[in-house]
């Protein structure tokens, strides 16, 4: 918009956007930007686990950390938790969004049930498959005994969320279930801004459907899957709920990815889980930067 | 943006033409296919929250017993809860969800159509921060968080609730509606006020109304997040009285040391999803260009 003469004087004029858009960026510093300064502060501090602080660690911290014997098993673990859960999810959302974005009757009550993992909040939907999952009782194990997966009821093989392997792989599970909403709207939005001409045209030309979706479908869904990942990305990496309400992350840290192991850490060692932390924010930096350079942020943030 | 707000702000999808029809047979069978499987799936989503609905159902003596519904219906845990101080963590959800909402209305309305409307120095600096803090979550900075809130020293946690929400909400709220406000042309308001409506009137008149479903739809997704967050709640409020905690640190109290209350669990968990499902029932059909002005560009 072309600058309209005012009788305002320059000053009030140079001030004019704070006064529009400080409030957010003063909200956005206190909230989202400062508790990284304190963050980083805490990691280089003796803390008393009551939270006192006891002066400066130098990189004791650091050091603690990297001695923990825990720490390479819970990296292992989160690399798997990130990439299983985010490559399931986008394979199944790809589905689930061609299908329901197929005309049926119905559709609108279909869609609607899709929505159900992300209305609920994750730490229920969590606690519901803790609960199913209960060795003697839970629903998915009568069901697995029905169909004669699972021999016994009770049995140690019913325990699935006893037994750190199987506990992790039932979280995963878990993970993906709530993800794919999400990612299956957002695919779904991205399937609505492709032209129907270009359908149209490949119909003329006589392309199988499986032809049509892989040179057409998925080249033009390309931004969309790739905002959807990296979203999942950050999702997935920093996803506490699921492993908290079901195994606590134990038994010790055996089923913990970083961010239950940082939650762990910090009832007794504050300044190590802000050390985590800072490592934790370190992954976050470079998966927005990769966000950032995806979504051409130029291009958005100068029109 | 005006490319991407035509396509996100369109109606759904409704091909101009439709695909010419194979031949009948076919068609209906491909169809029939797609709903059973469509209806199969969404079964699958459903099953779990039917069954914390059948388990906050079942009566004490039935939770242990394995099969798929109760013998008895018991609508005890849903008068019983009441008793355990649920009433108070659902006011102090109330407040910090409603909080954080009016919170960012205030704060982010006017950010996103200054941004929409004017160019200013420092204007895109300021949405790359937004476009940037909207992918921070606060598991990655809690220990920063809770040690800079100690020192705030509020006097109640349901302060620190709100702010928190607000400011990890306010980025995806400012995206949207800066989308919203850039679609609506800047033209209509210098009408209105060619016709004598002052700039305020113009803005409360002509541009707020037009964006109202880009506002309902921020506000709403930032009351479920703030609603259904837990991290933060259970770091801030541990040991607080329940008015003092949120539903879903409640509802996390059930699980003692030595045994789970399914029952009030479940319970809790069917009452805090209900105002939710509303919530989602009014942006119905906003979901999916909720998500495409909010990232998915």
């Amino acid at each position: 918009m072309a600058n309209q003469p005012t009788r305002t004087s320059r000053t009030v004029r140079a001030l004019a956007p704070l006064l529009w858009i400080g409030p957010a960026v003063a909200l956005i510093a206190v909230v989202v930007l400062w508790p990284v300064v304190v963050m980083i502060q805490t990691s280089f501090k003796h803390i008393s686990p009551d939270g006192f602080d006891l002066g400066s660690a130098g990189t004791k911290n650091y050091r603690d950390l990297f001695n923990e014997s825990a720490l390479g098993g819970v990296l292992i673990r989160t690399v798997i938790w990130v990439v299983v859960v985010v490559a399931v999810t986008m394979a199944l959302s790809l589905g689930l969004a061609q299908l329901f974005n197929q005309r049926f009757p119905g559709r609108r009550v279909a869609r609607w049930a899709l929505i159900a993992p992300w209305a609920a909040s994750v730490m229920m939907t969590a606690l519901i498959f803790r609960w199913a999952l209960n060795a003697g009782s839970g629903v998915i194990n009568v069901f697995l005994h029905d169909i004669g997966v699972l021999n016994h009821l009770g049995s140690n093989q019913a325990d699935w969320l006893g037994r750190p392997t199987s506990a992790f792989v039932w979280m995963m599970v878990v993970a993906i279930f709530v993800s794919l909403p999400f990612t299956t709207y957002a695919l779904l939005a991205g399937l609505q801004t492709i032209p129907h001409e270009v359908y149209e045209a490949a119909r003329v030309d006589g392309s199988s459907h499986w032809r049509t979706y892989l040179s057409i479908t998925l080249p033009l869904l390309r931004p969309a899957l790739i905002v959807a990942t990296l979203i999942n990305v950050i999702n997935v990496f920093n996803s506490f709920p699921i492993i908290w309400e079901m195994t606590r992350g134990g038994p010790g840290y055996e089923t913990s990815t970083t961010t239950p192991f940082m939650y762990l850490l910090k009832q007794s060692y504050i300044g190590e889980s802000a050390a985590i932390s800072v490592i934790n924010f370190g992954i976050v930096i470079v998966i927005v930067l990769l966000f950032l350079r995806m979504t051409k942020w130029r291009e958005q943030v100068s029109n | 943006m005006s490319a991407i707000t035509s396509d996100t702000f369109a109606p759904p999808a409704a091909p101009p033409k439709r695909a010419p029809k194979p031949r009948r047979g076919g068609f209906n069978v491909r169809k029939l296919t797609v709903a059973l499987a469509a209806y199969l799936i969404a079964m699958i989503f459903i099953l779990p929250y039917a069954e914390m609905v059948i388990t906050a159902l079942r009566p004490k003596n039935e939770l242990l017993s394995p099969g798929y519904l109760p013998k008895h219906w018991d609508f005890s845990n849903f008068t019983s809860i009441w008793k355990s101080g649920f009433g108070g963590s659902l006011g102090a959800s109330l407040k910090v969800a409603g909080g954080a909402t009016l919170l960012v209305l205030l704060v982010a309305l006017p950010a996103a159509y200054y941004t929409a409307r004017r160019r200013f120095r420092g204007r895109s600096l300021f949405l790359l921060l937004v476009l940037a803090t909207q992918m921070f979550q606060p598991a990655a900075m809690l220990v920063g968080i809770q040690r800079e809130f100690i020192n705030f020293d509020l006097p109640s946690p349901i302060l620190s609730l709100i702010l928190v929400n607000a400011g990890f909400n306010l980025a995806f709220a400012v995206w949207i509606l800066n989308a919203y406000f850039s679609s609506i042309p800047a033209e209509l308001e210098e009408a209105a006020m060619v016709d004598g409506t002052g700039r305020l009137g113009a803005l409360t008149r002509i541009t707020l109304p037009l964006a109202l479903p880009g506002i309902v739809t921020a506000l709403i997704f930032t009351f479920i997040g703030a609603w259904n967050e837990f991290l933060v709640a259970l770091t801030l409020t541990l040991g607080q009285p329940a008015s003092k905690q949120t539903l879903t640190v409640q509802i996390n109290s059930y699980i003692g040391q030595y045994s789970i209350d399914w029952g009030h669990l479940f319970a809790g968990s069917v009452i805090a999803t209900l105002p939710v499902i509303a919530l989602f029932a009014v942006i119905e059909g906003k979901v999916v260009s909720g998500l495409t002005a909010g990232s998915i560009k």
